[in-house]
């Protein structure tokens, strides 16, 4: 049933006992036509599309813990596409134009604001880089604008632009079409139409093996038992290199820790999402009135899941250069993702060295503004062995071919990224 | 907060440190090894679940290059090895 004002109220008056699961608990079968294997929004999101655009249904997504327990709703749910690289800018700027329907389609409030996103400059030269920048989304047809001095101001009127700071704010990049979006939604948006369409989605169920006959795949097993298919994708994001090696396949990437928290909910005082670029503090506030603060990676390579104060303080310090006001705030919860960092900071996209194999990983900390997209393009890629054009620059190859994707040209160091 | 075992400094915390990542078994500069064998040891193999041998630098302290064994999944540091 949809979901409606009608659906509550109606649902209300039986004491909400009657509310159908979300996702249900499918009778595994012995084979399907595609399995993917993680359940974070990325998966979800290449399933729903498999059925929606293509009419596949005979598929199966496995999540090894629970529906959006990964990174999908551990991050701090900033989409944005203002990305130097053409190929960046392209894929992220597919995914906001997604975004702005999706709600409706999926028929559950993803809560997609666009307050816009400002990106804070702290130097003449770095404003240069930025207005660089802005031209070349320009000429990809979306809108950017550069703020100094006044206009930045008005734009924020909370920022503090007037105490002497030791990285004082030069200007900032806008972009108004950037926002947020509420992350765990996102994830049972995907989850409940993909059922819905007759996926198989299981939780509790990693995959634990993936067979390859002469460089073909054959299957993938899993603790309820063998799934015989001949196309896969991996998108299973901070797990990326455990995974993939079970099919014997290597990697160009390292999990690095990243963290975020968010302080005790007050009165709305901040109407849009803000970045302090000299070292990366990232601050928006909820609709439920709390901030939610987020900043570099831990730097260095970890799975553990558990940040140091090293980055907290460091995060929180550059947020009060900003608004001095955030130091009268607690904060109230923290956690962190392992987020998957490859060597040129950019996602490994398509077909592995292992036929009928796909893999979708190396988002590291920046993947959830790609979602749609990432479905979208992630299921034309299964549905018809076609490498979608949008995700050609990010082909696995790439690095023995010396292509690397590098946005921030920081090197093969995916603690710098 | 990492505490960082320093051969020469002994216990003391991440921030005085920068990291240099894990440790990269690169070919010998002899012309001998091709462009594949480069890539795969610049890009692949470097991110176990679990101990990694890897570089810090003790920048604001004795100013050494200094290798570690860390376990990445609980940040336990297994000492044995000095650079
Ligand atoms: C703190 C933090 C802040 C971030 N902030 C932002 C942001 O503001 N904007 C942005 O765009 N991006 C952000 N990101 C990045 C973004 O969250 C990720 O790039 C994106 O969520 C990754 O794709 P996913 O949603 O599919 O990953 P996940 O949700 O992690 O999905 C992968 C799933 O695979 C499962 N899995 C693992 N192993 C197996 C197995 N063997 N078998 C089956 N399943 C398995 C995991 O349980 C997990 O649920 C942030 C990340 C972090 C950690
Ligand atoms: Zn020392």
């Amino acid at each position: 049933m949809g979901y409606s004002a009608f659906s509550i109220l109606g649902h209300a008056l039986t004491a909400n006992k009657h509310w159908q699961a979300a996702v249900g608990t499918p009778q595994m079968r012995t084979s399907y036509d595609a399995v993917i294997i993680g359940g974070g929004g990325h998966g979800l999101a290449t399933a729903y599309y498999l059925a929606q655009q293509h009419g596949i249904t005979n598929v199966a997504v496995l999540e090894a813990g629970w529906i959006g327990g990964g990174n999908t709703a551990r991050n701090t749910t900033i989409v944005r596409s203002d990305y130097l690289l053409n190929s960046s800018f392209r894929l992220k700027d597919f995914a906001l134009g997604l975004w702005a329907d999706l709600s409706r389609d999926l028929n559950f409030n993803l809560m997609y604001e666009p307050r816009g996103y400002v990106d804070l400059a702290h130097s003449d030269g770095e404003l240069e880089h930025f207005t660089l920048r802005a031209n070349a989304m320009r000429l990809g047809g979306a809108d950017a604008q550069i703020l100094t001095g006044d206009a930045l101001q008005e734009r924020v009127p909370e920022l503090d632009m007037a105490s002497p700071k030791r990285f004082p704010i030069a200007g900032a990049l806008v972009q108004e079409a950037g926002g947020v979006v509420r992350h765990d939604a996102v994830a049972w948006g995907f989850a409940r139409k993909a059922s819905q369409a007759g996926i198989h989605v299981f939780q509790n169920c990693p995959g634990t093996g993936i067979k390859v006959r002469d460089g073909k795949l054959q299957a993938i097993e899993t603790p309820k038992g063998r799934i015989a298919c001949d196309k896969a994708l991996i998108s299973v994001a901070g797990a990326s290199t455990q995974v993939a090696a079970l099919a014997g396949l290597e990697l160009p990437l390292n999990s690095i820790n990243v963290q975020a928290f968010v302080t005790e909910p007050v009165k709305p005082a901040l109407d849009t999402v803000v970045n302090y670029n000299a070292g990366y503090s990232y601050v928006s506030q909820t609709s439920k009135g709390e901030f939610v603060l987020g900043g570099a990676t831990d730097g260095y390579s970890s799975f553990a899941r558990r940040g140091s104060f090293e980055r907290i303080e460091d995060v929180l310090a550059r947020a009060l250069q900003m608004f001095p006001f955030l130091s009268r705030l607690r904060l109230m919860r923290h956690w962190s993702g392992t987020a998957d960092i490859p060597m040129d900071g950019n996602a490994i996209l398509g077909p592995t060295p292992v036929e009928g194999l796909m893999i979708n990983a190396g988002w590291g900390y920046a993947g959830f503004k790609a979602t749609p997209a990432i479905g979208h393009q992630m299921a034309e890629l299964l549905a018809t062995g076609q490498m979608p054009e949008l995700l050609q620059p990010f082909a696995y190859e790439r690095f023995a071919l010396g292509a690397e994707q590098d946005d921030a040209g920081a090197g093969p160091y995916p603690w710098l990224h | 907060m990492l505490l960082i075992p320093c051969p020469f400094c002994g216990l003391r915390e991440e921030s005085e440190f920068t990291y240099g990542g894990p440790c990269r078994d690169l070919p010998a500069p002899d012309g001998q090894a091709d462009a594949a064998a480069w890539s795969r040891a610049l890009h692949m193999g470097q991110n176990p679940r679990g101990p990694l041998r890897e570089l810090w630098y003790h920048t604001s302290g004795c100013e050494a290059w200094i290798e570690v064994t860390r376990d990445t999944d609980t940040h336990e540091f297994i000492q044995g090895s000095q650079t």
